[in-house]
């Protein structure tokens, strides 16, 4: 039993860090949020050549080989430097899906543009209507004797404005709701019929209302089998879903520091207000909630490793967890800046709303907790 | 980052449930039950002699040498049964102390002695006028030529009735600051002018005491460290015993527990167990159970890898004391009415439930939980200070 790092691991954690340090001041990143593109194409070549969108990629695919420790770690520092620059949506899901569905060939031919840094990716997976419930899919793809023809929406699209290539969830059979039926499809983001609505979130990701109006796509779009979508989509999720807890916990781990730091050195009535029990007793509360996370982080990512079926009812959990301390930290951290922490220019509202956007994103606390309920307590 | 058993430690559990199913059988159940603290100490002495009663003890005072991962199987496997754990004021809280700072004689009389159960230990730190506070205590002890003379009252003993020995904090100085002047000293029970006062609990049950001293002898080499520096002695033993109080495995018993019997109550004909409000109950406690296990594993992983606690380990006294009383409070709410019924020796057949009189038993005695080793209250002070550095 261990919970370190490797040394491989380390030298990760250290290599991010210390781009977020030297190259990712709290300017620059403003800087490139209001930029045109909402991110840096300079900064995502840095990622390429220093290889973290290698990552969780194999060997055979031209990747680092990386498991969900590695991946967890990226993710993690991404998030203590709230990096806006769309390794989520491009690796972890985009790429998650591509190299569990694809073929050979789509895999060379997607992965290693991925992994160079020449290709930025999106999944389109939620509709209007569809909440956090993948199946619930009207997007249709319909055979057409050569390919499919694709018809529907999806929205709040992840790097939707900025994706060069698309992952499509549509329907290939059966009713809205039905498990079956789901398929994937490879899509241009500027093949005809191709439209979107672009817009910024609160957490400065740059999304896409997506529309598919008769897409023509030949029949090697298809990423895996038609109609068997739904295993893939979900063993993607469940991985997207730690890669999230894992930003989520840099970003606690960063409030709770830039909190206690704060309330040493602002003084009230006198003293520091760090020396006011009231105040005290609850940094221990989201120091506790913290290190809670981190310890359910961990426990995902053991069983995980030793097999992600097993991880399921502690993924739920975690998603839970998460929410449920992530609304702690980040309110307490807001309430304790006072008027500045409810100020644009300071960092605290930035960092709670991304963990705000992660709280929702997959499922928030709520719809977790039925799942965890659903996989735990079913009679 | 990796929680895989290896062969050994497979192996290991197989001897640990092994051993469990063969000694811990019907016969010292029933000894458990009914003889009280002389079951304990019958299954302690049972423990002793397979050389596993105490995991935590290094191995040449007779500790097991076992990993951090022996340990968790340990707890694991002995909290599945239903095992109690060991009275811990000997074998945890005065043995540590004693390692680390008594005397070589102290070592020799005192250890092997605790490591065979032959003496039952009491606490003797809170006083009436003395209790978050702890420093404030007043019990006070005069040299006289080779002894001591004590005087003074400690109260919330638990099984004083039943102590052989008791570990005291007396003020030798009062001069200087109220930290300072404090001693750790041992002191027989039996010896003249102790006088223990049983207090009934909120669980109408006896355990805890008043203990009187009036002039009270004890050789001053039962002093442990040295004479005024109790509260360094003291300190060094609140570490010990914050790590050991989250009690997860007993917790996941108690969820065991809950589930079982939310299956066979029924409210209008649905299972309590089929509730979505009481499920919800039950997954907002598990979420934080299986979050506080990982917690308890990371102290002691890094333990066992010859480290100090981290942060990690100041906070479960706390969240392993609440999550105990979260989950007493669904015990209590699973029984209904019968939460109210007192000790009794009525049958459940007749009185028509089974285990109400024992979860209000545990959901009083409970109460007791963020009270001790420092209030939960005391424990945030504390990490507010040493761990956050707020001042």
């Amino acid at each position: 039993m261990n919970f370190d790092y490797t040394e491989e691991q380390q030298m990760v954690r250290d290599s991010i860090a210390r781009f977020v340090q030297d190259d990712y001041d709290w300017d620059t990143r403003r800087a490139i949020v209001n930029s045109d593109e909402g991110m840096s194409r300079q900064n995502w070549q840095t990622f390429a050549e220093l290889g973290w969108l290698s990552i969780p990629f194999s060997e055979a695919d031209g990747g680092f080989g990386g498991n969900i420790v590695d991946m967890s770690v990226v993710m993690e520092e991404m998030g203590k430097g709230l990096v806006v620059e769309p390794f989520f949506p491009t690796v972890v899901l985009f790429g998650g899906v591509v190299a569990r569905a694809g073929d050979e060939a789509q895999r060379a031919e997607i992965l290693e543009s991925v992994i160079g840094g020449e290709t930025l990716g999106a999944f389109a997976y939620v509709e209007r209507q569809s909440r956090f419930a993948i199946n619930d899919c009207k997007t249709t793809a319909t055979a057409n004797g050569d390919g499919y023809t694709l018809n529907g929406e999806k929205v709040v699209v992840f790097n939707g404005e900025n994706a060069d290539k698309l992952v499509v969830l549509a329907r290939t059979s059966g009713g809205q709701f039905d498990e079956d039926g789901l398929s994937l499809f490879l899509v241009d983001a500027d093949a005809e019929g191709v439209s979107k609505v672009c817009y910024p979130m609160m957490d400065a990701q740059r999304v896409a209302n997506i529309t598919f109006d008769n897409v023509q796509l030949g029949a090697g779009a298809l990423l895996g089998t038609e109609g068997g979508a739904l295993p893939v989509v979900n063993e993607v999720i469940s991985e997207a879903l730690i890669a999230l807890a894992s930003e989520a916990v840099g970003i606690m781990g960063t409030l709770n520091a830039k909190t206690l730091e704060y309330t040493k050195t602002r003084e009230q009535f006198g003293v520091a207000i760090g020396s006011f029990q009231s105040l005290q007793h609850r940094m221990v509360d989201t120091m506790m909630a913290y290190e809670q996370a981190k310890s359910l982080l961990f426990k995902a990512l053991c069983e995980y490793k030793i097999d992600p079926g097993s991880a399921e009812a502690t993924i739920h959990a975690l998603k839970v967890l998460i929410d449920r301390n992530g609304k702690l930290i980040y309110g307490e951290a807001i309430q304790m800046h006072g008027g500045m922490g409810i100020t644009d220019e300071l960092d605290i509202g930035h960092y709670a709303k991304r963990l705000m956007m992660i709280n929702t994103t997959l499922g928030d606390g709520t719809f977790h907790r039925s799942k965890f309920i659903e996989s735990t307590y079913a009679a | 980052m990796d929680i895989a058993l290896s062969a050994e430690d497979l192996a290991f559990r197989d001897d640990v449930r092994n051993f469990l199913d063969t000694e811990f059988d019907a016969e010292m159940q029933a000894h458990l039950k009914s003889r009280g603290s002389k079951g304990m100490v019958e299954w302690q002495q049972k423990l002793y002699a397979k050389g596993w009663v105490a995991p935590n003890w290094p191995v040449e005072h007779g500790g097991t040498g076992w990993t951090a991962t022996q340990k968790y199987i340990w707890e694991s496997e002995r909290s599945l049964r239903g095992i109690p754990d060991v009275v811990p004021f000997g074998l945890v809280m005065v043995a540590n102390v004693i390692m680390a700072f008594g005397t070589d004689e102290q070592k020799e009389y005192f250890l092997p002695r605790i490591l065979k159960s032959e003496d039952w230990w009491c606490q003797g730190y809170s006083e009436p006028g003395s209790g978050s506070d702890l420093a404030s205590l007043k019990t006070k002890a005069e040299r006289d030529g080779d002894d001591y003379i004590i005087n003074g009252a400690k109260i919330w003993t638990t099984y004083a009735q039943h102590a052989d020995w008791i570990f005291c904090l007396v003020r030798t100085d009062n001069s200087g600051k109220k930290q300072e002047g404090i001693t750790f000293i041992l002191v027989d029970m039996k010896s003249e002018g102790i006088k223990v006062n049983p207090i009934i609990g909120i669980d109408n049950e006896h355990n805890l005491n008043e203990v009187e001293f009036n002039n009270v002898r004890v050789p001053a080499k039962n002093v442990v460290g040295e004479v005024g520096k109790g509260w360094t002695v003291a300190k060094a033993l609140l570490a010990h015993e914050r790590t050991g109080i989250a009690g997860v495995a007993d917790i996941k018993r108690n969820m065991r527990l809950i589930k079982e019997a939310a299956a066979n109550e029924v409210n209008g004909g649905q299972r309590l167990m089929d509730d979505p409000g009481f499920q919800q109950r039950m997954a907002d406690i598990e979420v934080e159970l299986m979050a506080l296990e990982f917690t308890e594993l990371r102290t002691l992983a890094t333990m066992a890898a010859g480290g100090f606690p981290g942060p990690e380990s100041s906070l479960l006294k706390i969240k392993g004391t609440e999550l105990q009383q979260a989950t007493q409070e669904l015990r209590m709410e699973i029984a209904a009415y019968y939460q109210g019924v007192l000790p009794t020796d009525m049958d459940p057949e007749v009185l028509g439930h089974e285990f109400g009189s024992d979860a209000r038993r545990a959901f009083m005695y409970g109460r007791a939980a963020t009270i001790y080793g420092g209030s939960n209250e005391v424990q945030k002070n504390i990490i507010s200070k040493y761990v956050l550095g707020l001042e």
